[in-house]
């Protein structure tokens, strides 16, 4: 009966070994282990097996059916995995075709940058000032040291709508106004980005209607020092740190002395190019200590406090940093424009 | 302002500084050069040549067959010009010469005659033609008989001259002269300066036999000076000075007019000759012109004067337009022998208006408009006249007849050291200040660290201790200056809430799927009165008009974003960009005066326009185009974005469609409006079907809170229950939720509409609108009993208010 044992476990084993589908498998288990299975056939004849001998057979027939039934269920996970690999070979996509779309908005290109900027001086404890773009001559020239008549009001025509009221030019009235609103005490550390107007053709290089971002800071103490120290700190964050900048001395009749900031010309490396006019440099900002008569028409004692003032065109810098070639763009909403600029 | 380096070399010794570096040096000290322009390419084997024999070719009409001697060899060459003649000494471009544009000269047979060279024009060397004088614009140059033949022509010409193009701020009119740029550059440099020469030798006859100066308007013109020259022979002035003026950008003439275009350009002091035959007067009256007086100007335009004009006359009528432009009748002429020789200053406002009012802006006017040296007005009609005697045959007569009321006194400032390295954030030391101002030429007092400092006339721009402290920073270099970070008190920064609130809104939009555009806040006549959100338009609305419109497309301030953004779309469209969805964030300008007093009120409005289909490539979901609904999800989605209830309104607006407008309402107060633009505007804007919307921002900043209330997380569970009713097709589907909301409260926490059916299985004249109901109680949870009879209470009332039932 141990033969017999035996030689059924070896040839089970060895038929589930062979077994490819899950029905064939389910046959087996029954061949041997069902009701008129032939284990089940086998055990049946254990009584007539002596007292000793049916424990140490009992013992046998179980490990027999254990190890069957163990092949068996190994085999049957193995048969049903590849039945699943094969069910999910038929399910296959194609992944190169498109996902489906989400409609995604963006950010215009200016917007961009002066939020970019407003970022970089509120990291440095500036404030963020708005003002008016239909401005009174007052606040957009007298109040900046450029009464009426002056020739430095040539440097920008101006749209004009009564002889007090106009377009502003700049967004320095801006500061006129923050300095006014401080009562030439406390001291102003503000950014003011915005539109502004001029009285210009449209073309590639002029709109009637641009960006401006001023920054000014008046204190007790403020040295030229520390507007060279603070836009060379701007500078290598806006433009990367490998960009060199300089100064040099300029005029506004707002302040004195006054600065422009140039940057080195990143297409030529310094080397001189078209874009930089051969010069190596490219003009990206206009600063300078804020003039005692600024100072003392808003209302700050020039002997006591000093400041700094700067200020960029944002549309200037968005033509340089992307090669945008044509000023218009910014305003003529092109689709296929504005949305090349929506990651920047 | 044009600088040849060749003049400036007379006073200035530039050393071996190439053009482009002392360029930049000049740039770095507060001067930009704009750019630098050689005079012409560089010509290689151009020499002088001296034409023995000149003849008509025998096969040409227009030919000539020269003979020429160019020193070292005599060459036959043939020339075209209609100028060339015997005894010329003429520009020669030998064979193997090189001119501008890498144009080599070869041996060439001509008509069957051998040309060995080239007799050249000015223009074939490389000048500009605008600069040639115009009697040989038309053939070749023709040399003064004093060169020798066989020398370098390029040098002759001054091609090799390298000219800086200065960019001059409006404060520097001292360097608007060649002395004023030797100022410049010898304090860069650390040079000395040559001055020019002014010494006359003056004739026995007094100049004020001749002529008398009553200046009746002395508040413009301060100072009037006249001198009188005699014997003048006309004729082409030197040719280096022909060629100083060529760079300058002056159209040589002859002598006395390009001896005073010299003067102005050397000294930066206008001057003007008469011819003192045709001035046909003993005295010179100086006066504002008056209304409607006419004079003809050296332009042959005749203009009409008002007496905002400042006129000389010689005491009967106008002979110049005083600091602007001379008369055509006292013209310096080729049979002039007499002249008299204006060095006045005019006022630099009063020439600024005549300016403005003529157009006539000249090198003289410019310079008048900025302010002249008093202390140099004077010299420069000295130098003139030196010139005069030497290249004109001058016979200058003694004394100078002249008005006088200038005041040449100078400006003193005070400083000290402490304080300008404590405002520039320095460490300069004393010496080295007055090291500066020995550079800059300017006269001072020192006393240890205090200085006081003449400031010298031709620096008008320099008043102020601040003036100073930019001469001293400049020229010690503001690349030596340190970099600091301000050390004064400290403050957080940031935005306002507003200020940020803006930008989540803008993140909302632009994640919702809008992109952000920027338009014209300037709009035209047909446009301004378009979409005006209906809470505006019950008011007056005057729209604000610029006084001096650059075109009429942009001439009023607009009352809405919506005009000019749909022109974008318009713009997309024409470009076969069909599919958009955009949004503006910005100012709208009201007013209600006829003339504006005051500023006028500017709002911050959100407007959005979107038109063709929600998704350009849709791919396996389903093509939709824009309609009322979409844009309304997206601008329900922002209010419960910035947690401010609002409402809609069914609304017949202006320039809307009549059936699909809305109003926008925040707690019963109109804020704005939606919708779908009136197909009679898509059809006069060319475009498709649009849809708008349009957001007064103020209210939504008036409206926000911060910080958003708690409510308990529900800790029971909520039902939901649906229910479809059968309404008339005219019942507002929103009246019928808003009364299930009342019906229901407090267990219906809240209504949704989730479907609409209209069509089949429906009775004539109904719609089948459906409603999820969420039922939650904050204490217990619900049992079936409470929620059906709230139910039923809920259809009973429907039932009654719109007699509409339920749908099975």
């Amino acid at each position: 009966m141990k033969e017999q044992l035996s030689a059924l476990e070896t040839e089970a084993l060895e038929k589930i070994a062979q077994v490819e589908d899950t029905k064939a498998l389910q046959e087996i288990r029954v061949a041997y282990l069902g009701k008129k299975g032939s284990l089940t056939a086998i055990l049946r004849g254990m009584g007539k097996l002596s007292k000793e001998e049916r424990p140490v057979v009992g013992e046998m027939a179980n490990h027999v059916r254990e190890s069957i039934t163990a092949a068996l269920d190994e085999k049957g996970e193995k048969l049903e995995w590849i039945a699943l690999e094969k069910q999910l070979e038929t399910e296959a996509i194609d992944v190169s075709l498109p996902g489906r779309p989400v409609k995604v908005g963006g950010p215009h290109l200016l917007t961009s940058i002066i939020e970019e900027i407003e970022d970089l001086f509120i990291g440095m404890g500036y404030e963020v000032r708005e003002g008016p773009e239909v401005e009174t001559d007052y606040f957009n020239f007298e109040a900046l040291n450029l009464p009426k008549n002056h020739p430095a009001r040539d440097m920008q025509d101006t749209f004009y709508i009564t002889n007090e009221l106009l377009m502003r030019t700049h967004t320095s009235p801006v500061q006129a106004r923050t300095m006014r609103a401080n009562d030439g005490s406390k001291p102003v550390k503000m950014i003011c980005p915005g539109k502004v107007y001029r009285r210009d053709s449209d073309d590639a290089t002029h709109s009637h209607q641009f960006t401006q971002i001023e920054g000014l800071y008046v204190d007790k103490n403020v040295r030229m020092s520390d507007l060279k120290g603070t836009l060379d700190a701007f500078a290598k964050k806006m433009f990367g740190k490998d960009r060199e900048i300089r100064l040099r001395p300029s005029f506004f009749p707002f302040t004195e002395p006054s600065v422009e900031m140039d940057i080195s010309c990143k297409v030529c490396q310094g080397k001189g190019c078209s874009v930089c006019k051969q010069t190596g440099w490219i003009e990206i900002l206009g600063g300078g200590m804020v003039h005692p008569k600024v100072l003392s028409m808003a209302g700050y004692d020039p002997e006591v406090y000093t400041g700094f003032a700067f200020g960029m065109g944002p549309d200037r810098i968005a033509m340089l940093k992307y090669g945008v070639n044509d000023i218009r763009q910014f305003y003529t909403n092109d689709a296929r424009f504005l949305k090349q600029y929506h990651q920047v | 302002m044009l600088v040849s380096l060749n003049w400036l070399r007379n006073y200035v010794d530039l050393g071996t500084n190439p053009p482009e570096e002392l360029a930049e040096k000049i740039t770095k000290s507060g001067i930009e050069v704009d750019g630098i322009e050689y005079i012409a390419e560089k010509s290689t084997g151009v020499v002088v040549g001296h034409v023995d024999v000149c003849e008509k070719h025998p096969n040409a009409d227009k030919l000539n067959l020269c003979q020429v001697d160019t020193g070292e060899e005599k060459l036959q060459i043939i020339c075209g010009a209609p100028n060339i003649a015997e005894g010329q000494k003429v520009a020669v471009a030998k064979p193997g010469a090189v001119l501008p544009g890498d144009f080599k000269i070869k041996k060439v047979k001509l008509r069957g005659i051998e040309s060995n060279g080239m007799i050249c024009s000015l223009q074939e060397l490389g000048i500009d033609e605008k600069y040639v004088p115009k009697d040989t614009a038309e053939g070749i140059f023709v040399f003064p008989d004093d060169v020798t033949i066989g020398d370098n022509v390029a040098d002759l010409l001054n091609l090799n001259d390298a000219v800086l193009e200065f960019d001059l701020t409006p404060n520097r009119a001292d360097a608007l002269s060649m002395l004023g740029v030797a100022y410049e550059t010898a304090a860069i440099l650390d040079e000395a300066i040559e001055f020019p020469d002014e010494t006359v030798r003056t004739e026995n006859e007094a100049a004020a036999d001749y002529i008398a100066v009553n200046v009746e308007a002395p508040d413009l013109n301060p100072y009037y000076g006249a001198f009188v020259i005699k014997d003048i022979k006309i004729k082409p002035s030197p040719l280096w000075m022909r060629n100083y003026l060529m760079a300058a950008g002056i159209r040589p003439i002859n002598n006395v007019v390009d001896i005073t275009n010299y003067v102005l350009i050397e000294y930066g002091q206008p001057l003007h000759a008469f011819d003192y035959e045709c001035f046909a007067s003993d005295k010179i009256v100086v006066r504002r012109a008056k209304n409607g007086e006419k004079m003809i100007t050296l332009d042959d335009q005749e203009r009409t004067l008002s007496e905002k004009n400042l006129v000389i006359t010689n005491g009967k009528e106008p002979v110049a337009l005083a600091g602007v432009m001379g008369g055509a009748n006292t013209e310096v002429h080729e049979g002039t022998t007499t002249v008299l020789l204006e060095a006045a200053i005019f006022d630099a406002v009063s020439v600024r208006k005549t300016v403005k009012e003529t157009g006539l802006r000249s090198e003289s006017s410019t310079r008048f408009e900025k302010g002249v040296d008093p202390n140099r007005v004077h010299k420069a009609g000295l130098r003139a006249c030196h010139l005069l005697q030497q290249y004109a045959d001058g016979k200058v007569l003694a004394g100078t007849v002249s008005f006088d009321e200038l005041d040449r006194s100078e400006k003193t400032v005070e400083m000290e050291t402490a304080e300008i390295n404590k405002r520039l954030g320095t460490s300069i030391a004393s010496e080295e200040i007055a090291q500066i101002l020995r550079k800059l030429r300017f006269e001072f007092e020192q006393d240890k660290t205090n200085f006081i400092v003449h400031v010298p006339t031709r620096r008008g721009d320099i008043t102020i201790f601040e003036d100073m402290l930019e001469e001293v920073a400049r020229i010690y270099g503001y690349d030596h200056l340190p970099y600091t970070l301000p050390v004064g008190s400290s403050q957080s920064g940031g935005l306002t809430e507003q200020q940020q609130l803006k930008r989540d809104i803008e993140a909302y939009l632009q994640g919702a799927g809008l992109m952000e555009t920027i338009t014209y806040s300037l709009t035209k006549d047909d446009l301004v009165r378009k979409l005006v959100s209906p809470e505006l338009s019950d008011q007056t609305l005057v729209p604000v008009q610029l006084s001096m419109p650059m075109s009429e497309d942009h001439k009023y301030l607009r009352l809405s974003i919506l005009p000019e953004l749909l022109q974008s779309l318009t713009y997309n469209q024409k470009r076969n960009q069909y599919d958009l969805a955009y949004y503006e964030l910005g100012s709208i300008f009201i007013s209600d005066e006829d003339t504006l007093t005051k500023q006028p009120t500017e709002q911050r409005r959100l407007a959005g326009a979107l038109t063709g289909n929600w998704l350009e490539h849709p791919w396996q979901q389903e093509k939709k185009a824009v309609d009322f609904y979409l844009v309304k999800g997206i601008v329900e989605g922002l209010f419960a974005h910035v947690q401010i209830p609002v409402t809609f309104e069914q609304a017949k607006l202006p320039d809307m469609h009549p059936g699909r407008g809305a109003t926008i309402k925040i707690a019963d107060k109109v804020v704005g409006f939606m919708g779908q633009i009136h197909p009679q505007l898509q059809k006069i804007m060319d475009l498709k079907e649009t849809y708008v919307f349009d957001i007064n921002m103020e209210q939504v900043f008036a409206a926000y809170s911060n910080v958003p209330s708690y409510h308990e997380v529900p800790k029971y569970p909520s039902i939901a229950r649906d229910i479809a009713f059968i309404l008339a097709k005219d019942v507002v589907a929103g009246d019928v939720k808003a009364t299930i909301e009342q019906s229901g409260a407090p267990l219906v926490k809240d209504v949704k509409i989730f479907d609409l059916y209209q069509g089949d299985n429906l009775p004539e004249g109904k719609k089948s609108v459906a409603y999820s109901l969420l039922y939650q109680h904050p204490e217990k949870t619900l049992t079936d009993e409470e929620i059906e009879a709230s139910y039923q209470e809920i259809i009973e009332t429907i039932n009654k208010a719109f007699n509409a039932y339920v749908r099975s």
